[in-house]
């Protein structure tokens, strides 16, 4: 599997450009001179101990977080202030959270439509049709019409997964997405971000389950104290990996 | 170690002495020293409480007559609500237009009724329909023009007239707080500042003084010649006055709602309306169904102020049939009258509520 995933297509398409990204929280300096390039079809892992900005970096890219300085441009628009680029930008990104941030009191299906009925206008039966699609893709369509607070947090991750795809986004944001589950279900929500990659999706995940970073991202980041301080493809990252910083982290989370 | 197979044990009935009639004595009322004497106590304090008014309500009580000389039992005498019925009711509306009233009223309950049915497929789009079309309806029945014979507002009164404020009331209270409720939390610092200052000069103010101030007040600032109705005033302050309160309680729904929430409908392009119409309120209103509820209760049983301006609602309707000469020593009859039609609106609103909480729970919060 891992082969394949390999072998799907990069291509030289820019999605995403950051260059000397720069952000305060009042005076601590937590994005200091990002750059960075994706292209269509790239498949990046984040990893860093906590605090290192790589969640405020992912959250810049779909504008839930402002930067000061620099610029990013992402699938041909920069985002300034302009609400109407901001919200085009969006439609076209799409994130997973952490703690899922599914919907409470709309079903499973209802979450899985809302953007796509107010957002692309769809109409109603194409969004229906388009949902169970996504929720069979992630595997499962038999809980559509039930509440998230019926589910368990590996079914609600993959409903937000879904939710997300519904929009047919060009880009995928994964804002730690297993971090919040119970260790026995996040192999099927890992499956369900591998699958994806197959496909080709263009994906940023911040994570720290390195199996995954080495099965599926191209390009493995080592940031922190708000700096990208290393970069490289995961067999080259894991098993040589050139910073100091970069060897203590790997030391400690590998064990 | 050997590999072996784990049997799990059955689910077993709980003990006897825990279910049913006995086990709920056992458990609330005879649970221990102290509960038994508890018990006890209250027994018998309602013994001693309700039968004397069991007796004068409806065993010794006259129900039969037409005048104050019928009144002849020790009991009490409903023969004077009976008699005064049609003014507690319709207050100076007239007589033979009061089939206005009633079909206004039967309107709105054959109108509403669709919308407690859950089959009923085009909830929204009938609902707003609705809310467009009665108003105006009910406005052209109660007042009239158009074919109509026009009966002012100062000829509406009784129940009829609480009613009126209290729905309006309700009605435009209800968005105008949401409406201050979103102000406040606005990113955009005029309209912020706008709002606060609303709520807090509106809730600031006793609503009597509110009502004074409309009556008396403001027909000194409006152009020779235009005068508003006293009622449109006194029911746009009540609005208004109503609308301070709820938006501070819409508000706490609001900073219920974990930031993940706004921050995902954002994250999918929903702009600020559909993020706080879709997302926000649905989920922040849910949550506040008791404070909302508390606050048109509070409005209904508040609507009896506007005696201060002179017109006659509900309660002010039996005060002054009390005071009729004819009638004299008839007060505790009335105003038990007026507190069970009260008590029968209040608690009709409290266990809608309890209904619709009920009903939403969609079970996120296990």
């Amino acid at each position: 599997m891992s082969e394949a995933i390999k072998q799907a297509v990069v291509s030289d398409k820019m999605m995403i450009h950051m260059q000397g990204v720069n952000k305060w929280y009042g005076q601590f300096h937590v994005l200091k001179d990002i750059n960075l390039a994706v292209t269509q079809g790239e498949r990046i892992v984040l990893c860093g101990p906590s605090g290192s900005g790589k969640s405020t970096t992912i959250r810049c890219i779909n504008r839930l977080e402002e930067h000061q300085q620099g610029q990013i441009i992402v699938d041909g628009t920069e985002l300034t202030n302009d609400l109407k680029q901001i919200e085009r930008i969006r439609s076209e990104v799409g994130m997973v959270f952490q703690h899922f941030n599914l919907f409470p009191h709309l079903t499973v299906l209802q979450n899985c439509t809302l953007a796509p009925l107010w957002v692309r206008k769809m109409p109603r039966k194409e969004a229906e049709e388009i949902a169970m699609h996504y929720l069979q893709r992630v595997r499962i369509p038999e809980q559509a019409h039930k509440y998230p607070g019926q589910l368990s947090g590996g079914q609600q991750q993959r409903v937000a997964i879904a939710r997300a795809l519904c929009m047919k986004p060009k880009i995928m944001l994964f804002d730690e997405p297993t971090s919040a589950l119970d260790p026995e279900m996040v192999k099927e929500v890992l499956d369900t971000m591998i699958g994806l990659a197959q496909d080709g999706m263009t994906m940023l995940c911040v994570t720290h389950e390195m199996g995954f970073a080495r099965t599926v991202a191209n390009r493995v980041i080592f940031m922190d104290k708000g700096e990208i301080v290393e970069q490289a493809p995961p067999d080259q990252f894991f098993d040589h990996p050139q910073n100091e910083r970069t060897k203590l982290f790997l030391g400690q989370i590998l064990h | 170690m050997s590999n072996t197979t784990h049997t799990f044990k059955p689910s077993l009935p709980p003990p006897t002495l825990n279910v049913g009639v006995i086990g709920w004595l056992r458990t609330n009322l005879f649970s221990s020293v102290g509960n038994t004497l508890l018990t006890l106590v209250a027994l018998y304090l309602i013994w001693l409480v309700v039968p004397p008014i069991f007796n004068w309500a409806f065993l010794q009580a006259d129900w039969a007559g037409a005048t104050r000389a019928d009144c002849t039992a020790e009991g009490a005498c409903w023969v004077f609500v009976k008699e005064r019925f049609g003014q507690f009711m319709y207050g100076f509306y007239p007589a033979e237009l009061r089939w206005r009233v009633d079909l206004t009223a039967v309107l709105a309950v054959v109108g509403a009724a669709p919308l407690f049915f859950d089959r009923f497929k085009h909830k929204a789009r009938y609902g707003i329909a609705l809310l467009v079309a009665y108003p105006v309806i009910a406005f052209w029945l109660l007042y009239g023009g158009f074919g109509l014979q026009v009966v002012p507002s100062s000829a509406w009164g009784g129940l009829m007239l609480t009613i009126v404020i209290a729905a309006v009331g309700i009605a435009g209270a209800l968005p105008l707080g949401i409406l201050l409720a979103l102000g406040r939390r606005s990113s955009l610092p005029a309209i912020k500042v706008i709002c606060v200052t609303t709520i807090e000069f509106w809730r600031g103010v006793p609503l009597i003084t509110v009502l004074f101030l409309s009556s008396v007040m403001l027909p000194l600032f409006l152009p020779e010649g235009l005068s508003l109705d006293k009622l449109l005033r006194a029911v746009v302050m009540v609005v208004i006055f109503e609308a301070a309160y709820i938006a501070e309680v819409v508000r706490g729904g609001m900073q219920a709602i974990p930031k993940g929430q706004y921050e995902a409908a954002a994250a999918m392009g929903l702009g600020y309306w559909r993020t706080m119409g879709l997302v926000i309120l649905p989920q922040a209103l849910k949550l506040v169904i008791p404070g909302i509820v508390n606050t048109f209760i509070a409005l209904f049983k508040d609507t009896s102020l506007v005696i201060i301006i002179g017109l006659f609602d509900f309660l002010n309707s039996i005060k002054r049939a009390t005071a009729d000469p004819a009638w004299l020593g008839m007060s505790t009859e009335g105003y038990v009258f007026a507190a069970l039609v009260y008590w029968v609106f209040c608690f009709a609103m409290s266990s809608y509520s309890a209904h619709l909480e009920r009903k939403l729970n969609t079970g996120h919060t296990r």
